[in-house]
């Protein structure tokens, strides 16, 4: 080894930008200024945008809840809608979601099922409840196909990666027992990822209530179509009733959500869901 | 003496061309502790590891039970397993399953898969498995989770899951590599005594010459893929030990 310390030659400057990354820089403020003046956006059109909106605004104050059966029966349809689609999605994504997984399956298993995932995941909710909605008509099916659709792509590609991230080493020594495939998955593998699963089953119920509020707009059922009836109809009163009432049912969501983690990850008792205060923390701490 | 598993001419190459192992030609007694020794790299994870197919053989045959293990696949590989008891330098536990569902995973290969999802396994195998515990040093712990437990009290529900088998072959890896020199003569003892009161073969790799020497009725020596030792513990030499590491420095 030399003992002589290369000499440096001493840099101009010592956090020099590089000349690609000037040049994308200024191309992207070429393309943004060229976008505003193609979409004709200007500053009159967001004044005369704010003085519309503080009239619209005060004509949603006060909320109108004099229609509220009407509210209710979109409210209840929208939960319904979130509710038996997170339940059909987790169901078929976890066999979807255990194919695709590269670490136990052969490769001409797991690509068609990842194909099928992605497909399900390529279109907006929005767009898969229009197709739904020509196909089996106006309704809370087609919402629930929609989301069902949705809830396939998403969870579907969270579970495979949850489970080509397990330790292989323990799966592993359940195998050499001669324990069976199935065998295998229930006691190697499912502990493994089984409060991930959780978390990710919640996080879709979230999820699907706040698109169930949303696919009624295009037909297929729940609020979505009640609130879009409104704002046609310049309702704006009801409007932020209805609003309010998305509010209060997406947290409600996340109050069940929470409750629904406490109960499998947590472990946690009925007494100990209903009583006040932090969970105990009796699990080792880089438990997640 | 019968032999219990006996290898002919076993190969491995992981990358073609390559061989870890060459042409291995061993016999395994029907009871005893046999450990393997040498330095890292040179094939002993391979060679436990082909025997329960955890690692495919590239050539050679694997005879145990008038059967060819490097041959088996499907049910035939399934049920050649049960009779194999496997233990690991990391113990490989389920880390979120409790010691007894650790314990009962060596049942798993006579329970339907339908009764395991259901944890619905026969009553015999639960109360094995509490004996077991005792056995092993862990009564009271079977509802802790294995992420609970500390290195050697892992080592020993690694035992009694190998046990839990009823095998009659039982595979060693590296067993006390991870312990302190003390648990791994504990660790040893367990081993050497359901050895002794099954009277099954234990075919151990170890990096501790001493507990080797120790523990073992008999020492392969491995070097570069080959075994270049096979003999009683105290036929092992100094000059012997030379060979199968290389070097001499750190004997003193």
């Amino acid at each position: 080894m030399s003992h002589k310390a290369p000499v440096t030659p001493a840099t101009p400057y010592t956090f020099p930008t590089s000349r690609a990354a000037q040049i994308t820089f200024a191309l992207l403020a070429v393309y943004v200024a060229y976008a505003l003046t193609q979409l004709d956006v200007s500053l009159e059109r967001v004044q005369q945008g704010l003085a519309h909106s503080s009239r619209f605004l005060g004509r949603m104050i006060p909320p109108n809840f004099a229609r509220a059966e009407l509210l209710w029966k979109g409210l209840a349809e929208s939960l319904q809608i979130a509710v038996l689609a997170s339940a059909l999605g987790i169901v078929l994504a976890l066999p979807f979601g255990l194919l695709g997984a590269r670490n136990l399956m052969p490769p001409w298993v797991s690509w068609p099922a990842r194909l099928i995932v992605v497909l399900a995941r390529s279109f907006h909710p929005v767009v898969v409840a229009i197709l739904f909605v020509k196909a089996v008509g106006f309704g809370a099916l087609a919402g629930i196909l929609a989301l069902t659709v949705a809830s396939i792509g998403f969870i579907g590609k969270l579970f495979t990666e949850a489970i080509e991230e397990v330790s292989i080493k323990q799966v592993e020594a359940v195998r050499a027992t001669g324990a069976p495939f199935m065998s295998v998955l229930a006691f190697g593998v499912l502990p493994q990822v089984f409060s991930r699963f959780i978390g990710f089953a919640t996080y879709q119920l979230d999820s699907n209530l706040r698109n169930s509020t949303m696919v009624g707009i295009v037909g297929a059922g729940g609020i979505g179509g009640t609130l879009f009836a409104a704002f046609q109809r310049f309702d704006y009163d009801f409007v932020s009733a209805i609003l309010l009432s998305i509010i209060a049912l997406i947290m409600a969501g996340e109050v069940l959500a929470t409750a629904v983690r406490r109960v499998f990850i947590d472990n946690a008792t009925l007494r100990q869901l209903f009583r006040r205060g932090s969970p105990s923390h009796d699990r080792p701490l880089d438990d997640d | 003496m019968s032999e219990a598993l006996i290898i002919r001419r076993l190969s491995k190459a992981y990358v073609p061309g390559k061989p870890v192992l060459h042409d291995i030609d061993v016999a395994i007694a029907a009871e005893g502790i046999t450990a393997i020794i040498g330095p890292s790299g040179t094939g002993k994870s391979t060679l436990i590891r082909c025997i329960n197919r955890l690692v495919e053989p590239t050539a050679g045959e694997i005879l145990f039970d008038g059967l060819d293990l490097a041959r088996l696949s499907g049910v035939a590989l399934r049920h050649a397993r049960r009779q194999i008891g496997m233990m690991f330098q990391e113990y490989n536990l389920v880390e979120r399953l409790t010691v007894m569902e650790n314990l009962l995973c060596g049942r798993l290969g006579y329970v339907s898969p339908g009764r395991a999802w259901r944890r619905k396994f026969p009553s015999a195998d639960i109360e094995r498995a509490q004996s077991l515990l005792d056995t092993v040093g862990l009564a009271g712990f079977a509802n802790r989770r294995a992420d609970a437990l500390s290195g050697g009290q892992r080592q020993r529900v690694g035992i009694a899951r190998a046990v839990m088998q009823e095998p009659r072959l039982m595979l060693a890896d590296e067993p006390t590599s991870s312990l302190d020199p003390k648990t791994s003569v504990e660790i040893m003892e367990l081993l050497a005594g359901v050895a002794r009161s099954h009277r099954i073969p234990v075919l151990i790799n170890m990096h501790d010459v001493a507990l080797a020497r120790r523990f073992a009725d008999r020492i392969l020596g491995m070097a570069g893929g080959r075994i270049v030792f096979d003999d009683a513990p105290a036929a092992l030499s100094d000059t012997m030990l030379k060979q199968i590491y290389g070097g001499e420095d750190w004997l003193h």
